[in-house]
């Protein structure tokens, strides 16, 4: 389906089956596949655990919390059953790379899933993969059934003795399903309406069972882990930043694509050296780094950056979900801030006040501003209301339409001027199409 | 029957892997909706009792999810994505392209119901953008030309 590229300063770990027909489990077999999984029956829970926190994998999802640290939290005893999670709900805008894991290596998800299982004392996990990708449902469905049939999966498996069953779920269209509270109650049948934490999923979870939730990129990297060690994994990124990474480059970009690249590469030779750098003669105006919850970096900034987790969090900003978005110069960003908002408003739960009707406010305040009805007080206005959703609100999401507001208004503050007093958009003087109305939530 | 005997068999089956009878109530409200164009009155109600719930608690599930639908669309439902990788690439003009061609706008259908509309968020499609979803089909790196192609594609296979 969607086209494979590569480039020389690749590290393939999680890509490495790619393109190789892999989704087949014959075919997987002959390239090493479900070996991890047999080690790691081999191996103790904890010396599995101390492996993954030896390897600095760090979430793939985007918050980048030490995977091993969190399989470490579940409790040894339970009275309910544990479980694992995987999400695939991949709807971060910008993000596009779980998809190529599950069309082209489900195997490796599954593999990932019964370790962390054995890890963490499950016997169940759950493959929740958004509604939208059917095609990967069935390609995980019969990735499971194969799995099954040759005894991997279900009673006994390899003969271990031990017993492992792992499911496919799918979602219906709802961003805020991947926020991992409002997965599981997804998975349980109900509304993506997120929980109250404490207590975390790893200790009342699933059914209110201990459960691991992970990202598909995350345990796609487990088996690769266990196979060469968790140092070797470590030493591909700087430290504390462990692994490569699946960076997708979309935008202003001669060679968009997803490409597998250590952890910390530098930003600027991603974008000019991997993804041949801007098209049409123009300059680089702006970068989404992670999707679109995080702070947009200015050319300036982007030249600086290395693409790690840690590089980002001294600045008090995200790497992300690993969506890199290129802007040229003849980019509207009082625009784009609007494009942001406008999905932020259409995903919110509405469960919590400041960010159903700031997402609302802000949405309605960036439209009149872009289409020229813009006051010099609404730039304030819209940076503070930004700044007073965040943290002020009962998940995430609140935060994530906050962070790329902020750091728009705060950077790009000259544009928001140039709309002013009734002049037209600079960059689409013709008069742009304002964007059409997307529902409220349904 | 109000679905397939092979669908509720397959619900069955699945409702298996879970240990309370709800928790599958989403996959199959959208398998519902494939197999029947949209959730029919009849259909909420014989989930309902599929999975023990009273058919309000199971609108009230299906009024969360955006591709979840109570009324019929096109056969062919045409998802434009808009979001910033496609918009930087030129997302709008498809969905615009596809207005003036089918003469619909947002969340409608063609008079023959052959064709409808909708402008989508992020459909996982960012590097190769812009990009279309109809029904489950990707469709990608899109002009309006292109769009064209894809929409008489559809058109000739419905004749078919
Ligand atoms: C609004 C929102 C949407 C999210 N969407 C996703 C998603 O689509 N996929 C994902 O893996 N994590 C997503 N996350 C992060 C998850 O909550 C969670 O941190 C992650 O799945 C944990 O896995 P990891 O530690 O392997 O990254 C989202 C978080 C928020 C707040
Ligand atoms: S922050 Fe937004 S998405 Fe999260 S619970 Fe509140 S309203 Fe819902
Ligand atoms: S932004 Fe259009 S597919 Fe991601």
């Amino acid at each position: 389906m969607a086209d494979l590229v590569s480039h020389p300063d690749e590290t393939r770990v999680v890509s490495q089956r790619f393109g190789k027909g892999a989704a087949d489990i014959n075919r997987h077999l002959e390239l090493d596949g479900y070996k991890a999984v047999q080690k790691a029956l081999q191996m103790q829970p904890d010396d599995i655990i101390n492996e993954v926190k030896t390897s600095n994998l760090r979430g793939r999802g985007g918050a980048g919390f030490s995977t091993g640290m969190k399989w470490a939290f579940v409790p040894k005893q339970s009275d309910k059953p544990k479980y694992i999670l995987v999400n695939g709900d991949e709807s971060e805008p910008g993000t596009c790379k779980d998809r190529l894991i599950l069309e082209h290596d489900p195997h490796s998800v599954i593999e990932g899933v019964v370790i962390a299982g054995l890890a963490v004392g499950a016997k169940v996990g759950y493959v929740y993969i958004r509604g939208e990708y059917r095609y990967l449902v069935d390609i995980m469905r019969k990735a499971i059934a194969d799995a099954y049939a040759k005894g991997f999966l279900g009673k006994n498996i390899f003969g271990s003795g031990k017993d492992f069953d792992v499911h496919w779920h799918t979602g219906a269209g709802a961003y805020e399903v991947g926020e991992e509270s409002a997965l599981m109650e997804s998975l349980e049948g109900k509304r993506g309406i997120p929980r109250i934490r404490p207590p975390f999923p790893a200790i009342v979870g699933l059914w209110g069972g201990p459960t691991v939730i992970n990202n598909v990129e995350t345990l796609a990297s487990v088996p690769h882990i266990i196979l060469m060690g968790g140092q070797k994994f470590a030493d591909y990124g700087p430290p504390k930043n462990g692994g490569t990474r699946l960076f997708c480059l979309s935008g202003h970009i001669n060679k968009p694509g997803v490409y597998e690249l250590p952890l910390g590469y530098p930003l600027k030779k991603m974008i000019y050296e991997v993804g041949g750098g801007i098209p049409n003669g123009r300059k680089l105006k702006a970068v989404v780094p992670g999707g679109s919850s995080t702070f947009v970096l200015t050319a300036e900034e982007a030249d600086q950056m290395n693409m790690d987790f840690d590089s980002f969090s001294k600045r008090g900003e995200f790497l992300g979900s690993g969506g890199v978005v290129v802007l040229d110069d003849q980019t509207c960003m009082v625009k784009f801030a609007l494009r942001v908002m406008k999905f932020y408003q259409h995903e919110s739960c509405g469960w919590c006040i400041p960010c159903r009707e700031g997402t609302d406010w802000l949405k309605k305040t960036l439209t009149r501003f872009h289409a020229g009805g813009g006051l010099k007080k609404d730039i304030d206005n819209i940076k503070y209301l930004a700044q007073n959703m965040l943290g002020r609100t009962f998940c995430p999401l609140g935060d994530a339409a906050a962070i790329p507001t902020m750091s728009i208004v705060d950077k790009w503050r000259s544009e928001f001027e140039a709309h002013l007093e009734g002049r037209p958009c600079p960059f689409e003087p013709e008069g742009s199409r304002t964007i059409s109305e997307l529902p409220v939530i349904a | 029957m109000v679905i397939s005997e092979k669908l509720d068999r397959f619900f069955d089956e699945k409702m298996k892997e879970y240990p309370t009878q709800r928790s599958f109530l989403v996959p199959m409200l959208l398998y519902t909706q494939d197999e029947l164009g949209y959730l029919t009155n009849e259909a909420i109600a014989h989930i309902a009792k599929k999975v023990d719930l009273t058919e309000l608690e199971v609108r009230n599930v299906i009024s969360y999810y955006s591709m979840l639908r109570t009324k019929p669309l096109g056969k062919y439902h045409v998802q434009v994505c808009t979001n910033i990788s496609c918009m930087l690439r030129g997302g709008e003009e498809v969905f615009e392209h596809c207005k003036q061609r089918l003469g619909i706008g947002h969340k409608q259908a063609t008079p023959d119901g052959l064709f409808s509309l909708e402008e989508v968020e992020c459909i996982g499609a960012c590097s190769w953008a812009p990009a279309v979803q109809v029904n489950y089909d990707f469709h990608e790196n899109l002009t309006p030309e292109k769009m064209d192609a894809v929409l008489d594609q559809y058109s000739r296979k419905a004749k078919q």
